[in-house]
């Protein structure tokens, strides 16, 4: 398979898609410029994972809209087990192939200045704030590799979150990205900027159902908690087994800031996961938790970041992997603490449990330190179901299978329990249970 | 009927090719409290273990049966669900599976499907049976002995055996780790089941916790074997004089397995 270095998008493409889209010069001038660059960067280079034969430069860029519906009832049966329809969710946005299908947000967060919109209406109403935070050099910079440079020029769909200065937020704020028809690509971006001692809670479901057509999907999640600000974050993805991901999640994290992250990684194709968390300011702390499945013959890699820079910073990565089938996954947990984050605290935890003989597993501990006053600890295991375990549930007269179910859920508990919107969790939980039988 | 039957005859096990039981001979029927006693390394967890199905644990010959059937043809679950129990010494921590949802399964594990128990009455249930052995209800939504001391260990087992009402139970060692107001607690428990459908095999080697819970038969186990059998009265000597006087009586020096008279 030949994957061609000669990208099939040109700046005349470029231009016109931004142009149908109604976007200011910045944003059209941050796309052309990515383009360019993305002619001669680099693939990213996940540790252990060769990607070298994945397609993600190749794929149906088209904008494709979605049809709209005013009460969310009406939606398709395939989204309804993704939220509480009968209790209306106040804060949701459902994004149906690129364009937004429903959107609500509560009055009380209106008048708070809360803003919650699809990325284009931001770029155009919002400007100032979303150039001020889309894709630079704090976040996730275009010039990364490949793969940032083509989804500044491509994004075609996304959401942007404002959450005011010290406005905190009780209710969970909800999007679900449905990519509805199978041929298309969602080159999704979400930027989340949570002002000083603001606080929320955001889920995010990616959906999509091509088990057969290939295609991309490129995601980037860019976070900002600003001195003060408290956010949670959750996300349950799951692409089909025809789609290639790349999903980026980037934290930034300011004074006494914290960003805490429960990911359900569920897609059923090849994907590269890269969760990383600049704990920048004094004092900012981050638990960067996250579940996989694998099945089918799949390959993942993920990789979750805690990146200390600052003074006192405390951070805890939580990795559970489930391998059934021919599978393969690569779950990379990386401490880093620079010189200057002194009595910073960096913790890991991964573990793989393997449900098969033709499955592959490895959990990588690695903390880089460059900084003497500081505690780090790490614990890694790739094992199989015990079997004295086993034996204890069974002897309560558990049959075998559901022994088994009880061990896996278990196992993968300690991350889908903190997930904030029930039927989310709910849902997830029905999505490792197909994928685990 | 009036209970279940469980009969073990000339049972041999062994472990990692020792063995460990030399056969063992015993009837344990519904209403009847038995109590298997002996020092350290004689057999008796063995024999819990074996009865149950411990992986590690292979019988080598003889059988046990429950009221007629082949308990060592059963799966593990299919023998609990014959109506066998087992309260662990060591019982598995279960990370991410709490108590209560942990209770249900089995408790549904024992039902038809279609008839599992109605969530209101579980509760109910499961709150007296925690008042019952003055367990924090705050146990029943932790994970399943992850982190729990040695006493609440003990005292989540019996609370399994209340709540899943085995016609035969086995309590292995239920009384070590636990501190003399818990073992009253979990010995009130263990009586307020006493009916002519419950029969226990109670194995234990200290004498303290049959002052609680009086048995109606006492056997004492070395090397492997059931040596010596009687009354309530053999352990209030077992008590009184140790076991040197059975050692004597049977010209036993060693009374662990691996050595033999």
């Amino acid at each position: 398979m030949t994957v061609g270095t000669k990208l099939s998008f040109d700046k005349a493409y470029i231009e016109q898609f931004s142009k149908d889209r109604n976007e200011p010069d910045w944003m059209r001038e941050i796309r052309l410029d990515a383009i360019e660059r993305a002619e001669t960067l680099e693939m990213p280079k996940p540790d252990k994972t060769t990607i070298r034969n994945w397609n993600f430069t190749d794929f149906n860029h088209d904008y494709k809209t979605g049809d709209a519906v005013s009460n969310i009832k009406d939606l398709p049966e395939v989204l309804q087990e993704y939220f509480d329809a009968e209790k209306a969710p106040e804060n949701l946005i459902i994004q149906r192939n690129h364009s937004v299908a429903y959107q609500a947000l509560s009055d009380d967060l209106k008048e708070k200045g809360v803003i919650f919109t699809d990325l284009f209406t931001a770029v155009r109403e919002h400007g100032d704030l979303v150039k001020k935070y889309f894709m630079t050099e704090d976040g996730v910079s275009v010039d990364e590799h490949k793969l940032t440079a083509l989804h500044a020029a491509l994004v075609n769909g996304g959401v942007f979150l404002y959450i005011p200065e010290n406005v905190q937020i009780d209710t969970p704020i909800q999007t679900i990205f449905w990519q509805e028809d199978a041929e298309i690509t969602l080159v999704n971006h979400v930027l989340i900027v949570a002002d000083k001692n603001s606080s929320l809670t955001y889920v995010e479901n990616y959906i999509s159902h091509n088990d057969e057509n290939e295609t991309v999907a490129n995601v980037i999640s860019e976070v900002y908690a600003l001195d003060g600000a408290k956010i949670a974050y959750g996300a349950v993805d799951n692409f089909a087994a025809a789609t290639t991901t790349y999903v980026n999640r980037r934290g930034i994290a300011g004074r006494d800031a914290t960003i805490d992250w429960a990911l359900g990684q569920m897609n059923d194709g090849n994907t590269i996961s890269d969760n990383t968390t600049r704990l920048v300011g004094d004092n900012s702390t981050s638990q960067a938790k996250a579940v996989s499945v694998g099945r089918g013959n799949q390959t993942q890699n993920f990789t979750t970041t805690l990146h200390h820079y600052g003074k006192h910073t405390d951070g805890f990565i939580l990795q559970r992997g489930v391998m059934t089938e021919a599978s393969t996954a690569i779950f990379n947990a990386i401490g880093k603490i620079e010189h200057g984050g002194t009595k910073s605290n960096s913790e890991q935890e991964s573990r793989v449990l393997m449900l098969s003989e033709r499955a592959r597993g490895d959990a990588n501990p690695i903390l880089l330190i460059d900084e003497d006053d500081v505690t780090a600890g790490h614990a890694a295991s790739v094992g199989r179901v015990d079997p004295v375990q086993m034996y204890y549930l069974k002897s309560r007269g558990i049959p075998e299978e559901e022994a088994r179910r009880l061990l896996i859920h278990g196992f993968l508990d300690p991350v889908v329990s903190q997930l904030p919107i029930e039927s989310v969790k709910e849902q997830l939980k029905q999505v490792i249970e197909r994928k685990v039988n | 009927m009036a209970g279940s039957v469980l009969e073990i005859k000339n049972l041999h096990v062994s472990i990692e090719d020792t063995e460990i039981l030399k056969g063992v001979d015993l009837t344990i029927k519904g209403g009847e409290f038995h109590a298997v006693m002996g020092p350290n390394g004689t057999g008796k967890s063995t024999l819990a273990s074996a009865i149950m199905g411990h992986p590690l644990y292979e019988i080598t010959e003889g059988s046990v049966t429950l009221n007629g059937e082949d308990v060592l043809e059963m799966e593990v679950d299919e023998r609990a669900r014959a109506g066998l129990f087992l309260a662990m010494q060591y019982p598995s921590e279960v990370s991410g599976v709490t108590t209560s949802d942990f209770l249900r399964s089995a408790i549904n594990a024992h039902r038809e499907e279609g008839d599992e128990i109605p969530l209101m009455e579980f509760i109910k249930e499961l709150d007296e049976a925690l008042d019952l052995l003055e367990i924090d209800k705050s146990m029943a939504t932790r994970y399943l002995n992850e982190g729990f001391s040695g006493g609440e260990k003990k005292r989540n087992e019996i609370l399994q055996l209340l709540m899943l009402k085995p016609e035969i139970a086995i309590l292995d060692e239920i009384d070590s780790g636990l501190d003399i107001d818990a073992l009253k607690i979990v010995a009130k428990a263990i009586n307020k089941m006493r009916d002519d459908k419950f029969g226990t095999l109670i194995i234990t080697h200290y004498q303290r916790l049959l002052n609680y819970i009086e048995p109606d038969f006492v056997h004492v186990m070395m090397q492997g074997r059931i040596v010596k059998s009687g009354g309530p009265e053999l352990a209030k000597r077992l008590e009184a004089e140790g076991y040197e006087w059975i050692k004597e009586e049977l010209g036993i020096e060693d009374e662990t397995v691996g050595q033999n008279a």
